[in-house]
């Protein structure tokens, strides 16, 4: 059996998500701004041309886009997660050997198909994965999960009705590197890409055919295996099994504007550690320590100035309970805030995890943890049909109204997570 | 791929859905996690409870609740506020009624085929039919497969609780 691998990338995705809903701007430049406003994180095709930049202070931009009637989006992870969802749900009635690699990518096994089918297997792929989610995706297949990255580059470059890029025989392989610029191979820094230039190996195909002895002795173990790739034999798996549970979890957001009164840094704290032991009790964790880190800013507008501290507390035994992480959390916080500076951000990190089986139980407290674990699995139940907002305690406050709540003036519904931001239809 | 990896998703991928080749649902069929303690007698026979969502939706992956304004589809028992269930997988068909987006507007009509053209027609005399005679006036985004309808209309109450 050849081994062959597809790499298939939801189109400008974030924008394209806002499209689904939005089928009049279907043609029309959108970018997708990040958190609080502040940079163009994504951007279609039409706003790529109109000479839109990744990363482009909104502010600066602004005036521009409005000239030229771009459509602007605050980021909606909401939508942009469930919408990654049901594009993974339809690509796994392909293969069920597929890793999601990103939000927006996926790799698949297509080992199993004969050579003659996979291009009309790819493109049915990228119909059904339009019909049925209104995400347009480009495929690229090739024998390495680098080639296929490689193949899928040069399938976005194709006309938008293909969007199908197969690498099979040797002499397209080659081609395909030569048209691949070495900083675009997948797993090559801009460092390692900058020295390359430098000793004159632009292309991926001149990277290929490198020595190996001087890749390894110069690029380390990976950049071999990168070279190894390109030359088309296999050696980095797709890892389709469940993401390993996460070292330690964190949750922090920038202020809206910069923030002096801890009662306001309270709130947003407190929302910020709910969320986390959220996602604590997701992965089936319990935490052993605590850190609550603050970003300060004394002159405005000078990012230079920006500094952080935080504090950190051992639990007295690993726990996921939200109450007790909120008390800690605000303690710590109490021991940080100073008067009158200036904070930008806050952020709560859940660390020392340890699996719930593997929790050594206080057989003093347990009548009290069964009573934890039950209040918990109420909140999380309650929250998931309900959405995050439904659940409060007092010290999270208000988030529309106060001045940490994130800068979002341009954000659509969760047309698909929340019954009352549906799509609405006469 | 370990072997374990392999097996239970073979248990896992076994519902399929003929006319659209693919499977309709991730149907767990066997669930072997074994725990300390009597062993149920119902083990062997564990099944969900029977769900709504199952019943309405045949591909979760391409379907979409929407929120109807007004009445003009008030003869095929759809009424201003309930819920339908787009299918977007689903290719319309002469007949089928559907959720159109039409000179910037989602609409849910009835889609007609007609000598003459493609015809988005209401279930309510006081309303128009929309001709389509160009795919720039309009195109078809999924296929309403069903309708949702609550008595108690709560959907605008806040759901906000509060405990301190
Ligand atoms: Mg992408």
């Amino acid at each position: 059996m050849t081994t062959r691998f597809a790499l298939v990338d939801c189109s400008s995705f974030y924008a394209s998500c806002e499209r689904v809903f939005r089928p009049e701007l279907e043609g029309k430049p959108v970018v997708v701004l990040s958190n609080n406003d502040g940079c163009i994180i994504a951007r279609s095709n039409e706003a790529k041309n109109l000479g839109i930049k990744m990363g482009a202070p909104y502010f600066q931009l602004r005036d521009f886009m409005e000239k030229q009637g771009v459509a602007v989006f605050s980021s909606n992870y909401e939508l942009y997660g469930d919408m990654s969802r049901r594009v993974t749900n339809v690509l796994l009635q392909f293969t069920p050997n597929l890793e999601v690699y990103s939000i927006d990518e996926s790799f698949m096994d297509f080992s199993h198909l004969k050579e003659e089918d996979v291009i009309s297997h790819s493109k049915q792929l990228r119909e059904r994965v339009l019909q049925w989610t209104g995400i347009p995706v480009s495929v690229g297949v090739g024998p390495t999960k680098t080639l296929a990255k490689v193949a899928n580059r040069l399938a976005k470059k194709k006309a938008a009705d293909e969007g199908v890029m197969v690498l099979t025989n040797t002499s397209d392989i080659e081609a395909a590197l030569e048209q691949t610029e070495v900083r675009d191979v997948w797993g090559i820094g801009r460092q390692h890409a900058a020295r390359l230039q430098a000793i004159g190996v632009g292309n991926a195909r001149q990277f290929r055919d490198l020595p190996a002895d001087w890749v390894k002795k110069n690029m380390a173990v990976t950049g071999l295996r990168t070279v190894l790739e390109l030359r088309g034999s296999s050696c980095i798996n797709l890892e389709a099994d469940e993401v390993p549970a996460k070292k330690n979890i964190c949750t922090s957001r920038s202020f809206g504007q910069p923030i002096s009164t801890l009662s306001e840094i309270e709130e947003a704290l407190s929302t910020h550690t709910v969320r986390c032991s959220t996602k604590l009790r997701r992965q089936e964790s319990y935490a052993g320590a605590i850190t609550v880190f603050l970003l300060t800013n004394r002159f405005a507008k000078d990012a230079s100035s920006d500094y952080y501290s935080s504090k950190s507390a051992r639990l007295p035994a690993a726990s996921n309970s939200e109450t007790q992480l909120l008390r800690y959390a605000n303690a710590l916080l109490k021991q940080m805030f100073r008067k009158g500076e200036r904070y930008v951000k806050v952020g709560v990190v859940l660390s020392e995890l340890v699996p719930a089986e593997q929790v050594q139980l206080d057989i003093f407290s347990v009548e009290n943890t069964e009573k934890q674990d039950k209040l918990m699995m109420t909140l999380d139940n309650l929250r998931q049909r309900f959405g995050h907002a439904a659940v409060k305690y007092a010290v999270q406050g208000e988030e529309k109204n106060s001045k940490w709540a994130m800068k979002h003036e341009h954000l659509s519904q969760c047309y698909t997570t929340r019954f009352e931001q549906l799509l609405r239809a006469r | 791929m370990k072997e374990n990896k392999t097996m239970r998703e073979t248990i896992y991928w076994t519902v399929y859905n003929n006319d659209s080749g693919g499977p309709t649902q991730q149907l767990l069929l066997f669930s072997s996690s074994v725990r300390a303690g009597f062993p149920s007698p119902a083990t062997d026979y564990a099944s969900d409870p029977v769900d709504l969502n199952t019943y309405f939706t045949r591909n979760p992956a391409a379907t979409f609740l929407v929120r109807v304004e007004g009445d003009s589809m008030i003869n095929a028992h759809i009424d201003n506020d309930d819920l339908v269930v787009v299918d977007k997988s689903l290719r319309a068909v002469s007949g089928n009624i559907v959720l159109a987006f039409v000179a910037g507007e989602f609409t849910i009509k009835r889609f007609v085929l007609k000598p003459d053209g493609a015809y988005l027609e209401p279930e309510n005399p006081k309303y128009e039919s929309i001709k389509v005679s160009s795919p720039e006036m309009g195109q078809v985004w999924g296929v309403v497969v069903g309708v949702v309808r609550k008595f108690d209309k709560d959907h605008k109450h806040d759901n906000t609780f509060r405990i301190s």
